[in-house]
């Protein structure tokens, strides 16, 4: 990692938050997508 | 619009109706905060106006879901929306019998717990006006929070959530305007913005609240 | 063609799905250049120091914070005006994604002020702008959430959006006057010399660029999923009642 000075704790920690919020909120999006998806199936199966 | 003030104000004044509460709840802060920040004269002096605002507007909070709970639990609201009385009014004259039953008293109450918190004397008038002004819209405002959460389950902490946001403009200016009159510098320019806020309240909440009622009551 | 024929849930589906794959993809590529940019190929600061590599996620994130919202809002209108359900439904699957950009617009608002305040929050007008907007949002998701009939759902959502985006404003003016002369010339914003600077200004732009992206593709992905749920529960609904249900 390149030195980011003084400052270092304050960026990693900065980007690493954010990042992992962003990756958690597509991936919440992406797993509740398929689920839904999944459930449609069935409930057009058994009702449709 | 007077029969329904009064039929409002008589149902809170009886026993059940909360009307004490929001005064006990005021009493109950104010003598709590010198508990957590101790009991120094001079900065219980310094912090009294901001206290005090901040303990006005969650007594107001505390009575808000009672605004249409009775109404509600016994089935008269369906009947009060098909009176000839608009339904704007209908928000208005309850937002205006809250005003009566806990804005007012708090507004009258404020100085007398004032001392408690060592408010100096010439903050007093300034305490006063600053509330007059404010507590209006906070039951305006609060009217609006009850009539969109009005009959859900845990309707109260929802009513909270909603609501505390939407009191943040009128908190800063009315404390604003304590706090100057207190430190003896011109208060006018909050006095005058919590003014506006509380007629922009006054005129366009009406018609959000009875948009919320109607949607409740389909 | 008008656009409005995209309010029919159905061919919404059918329109967007196949390109919500995509989009991600395109954010992911577009955002993956600004952030690596932003992160690696640019030099420090001459008042930051190298935290000024903060700003590649604090202001577009802050932008859509603000865009968020405003789309809910303008979604909240076009439901109460022209009652189309996808309009609705976009709003509600917007105000995460909104509610996810202001927290991270405060984390690193609140780590870049560390430095600079020596303190981890700071109640800086735009700062404390942010905490109500995410009130806002937390107020706004919960209400959705609370209101079991669907349309009454939207409907008292969409009239909550409307008075709260004119107190967001409010707010913003009263936080301003709040907290005026504490922190003058201390506050989030790069000189203007550094703000011209394209070696730090064209990074920024492409991080922005991704965030929307991102932004467009995760509200299509995510009002699709508030379609399809629907769909669930009204042949739920159907199927209890015992009718035949229409496909």
């Amino acid at each position: 990692m390149m030195d980011l000075g003084k400052y270092a704790a304050e960026v990693i920690s900065a980007w690493g938050l954010s990042l992992a919020l962003l990756g958690g909120l597509v991936w919440w999006s992406l797993a509740r997508d398929r689920k839904v998806r999944a459930e449609l199936e069935r409930a057009e199966r058994d009702h449709g | 619009m007077r029969a329904l003030l009064s039929r409002d104000l008589r149902l809170a004044v009886r026993a059940g109706g909360g009307f004490g509460l929001g005064l006990a709840f005021f009493l109950i802060v104010v003598v709590l905060v010198p508990f957590g920040v101790g009991p120094e004269t001079a900065i219980l002096a310094r912090i009294a106006p901001g206290i005090l605002w901040v303990a006005a507007l969650l007594a107001a909070l505390l009575s808000l879901d009672r605004i249409f709970a009775l109404d509600h639990e016994d089935g008269s609201l369906p009947l009060l929306a098909t009176a000839p009385l608009p339904l704007e009014m209908l928000a208005l004259a309850k937002a205006l019998a809250h005003w009566i039953t806990t804005g007012l008293p708090l507004v009258v109450a404020a100085p007398l717990l004032g001392i408690l918190l060592h408010l100096p004397g010439t903050a007093m008038p300034w305490l006063l006006v600053s509330l007059a002004l404010g507590t209006p819209a906070l039951s305006l405002i609060g009217t609006f929070g009850a009539a969109l959460t009005v009959g859900l389950r845990r309707g109260g902490l929802l009513l909270s959530l909603i609501v505390l946001p939407l009191y943040v403009p009128v908190l800063i200016f009315g404390a604003e305007a304590a706090r100057r009159g207190a430190e003896g510098l011109p208060a006018t320019t909050p006095l005058l913005l919590l003014a506006g806020i509380g007629l922009g309240c006054a005129a366009l909440l009406p018609f959000a609240t009875a948009a919320a009622l109607r949607v409740t009551l389909r | 063609m008008s656009i409005w024929t995209y309010a029919n849930p159905r061919k919404f589906l059918d329109t967007t799905a196949p390109w919500v794959p995509w989009l991600m993809w395109l954010s992911a590529a577009v955002l993956g250049v600004g952030l690596v940019w932003g992160f690696f190929f640019t030099p420090e600061a001459e008042r930051f120091g190298s935290s000024v590599k903060i700003i590649y996620l604090h202001v577009p994130s802050a932008l859509m914070a603000i865009n968020a919202w405003l789309m809910m809002l303008v979604a909240s209108l076009i439901w109460l005006i022209r009652r189309h359900h996808v309009s609705a439904l976009a709003a509600r699957a917007a105000a995460p994604i909104g509610m996810v950009m202001t927290l991270i617009a405060l984390i690193t608002g609140a780590i870049w002020g560390q430095p600079m305040w020596g303190t981890w929050w700071a109640w800086d007008p735009r700062l404390t702008s942010f905490l109500i907007l995410f009130l806002f949002y937390l107020g706004y998701i919960a209400l959705w959430a609370a209101i079991p009939d669907p349309d009454s759902a939207a409907d008292l959502t969409s009239v909550l959006c409307l008075v709260g985006s004119v107190f967001a404003i409010l707010s913003r003016y009263a936080v301003n006057f709040w907290n005026q002369g504490l922190h003058q010339g201390a506050s989030l914003s790069l000189d203007k010399q550094e703000n011209v600077a394209d070696v730090f200004w064209l990074p920024l732009l492409v991080c922005m660029a991704g965030f929307v992206l991102l932004f467009v593709a995760l509200v299509l992905l995510r009002t699709g999923t508030e379609i399809r749920a629907r769909r669930i529960s009204a042949l739920r609904a159907r199927a209890r009642r015992g009718e035949p249900v229409r496909a």
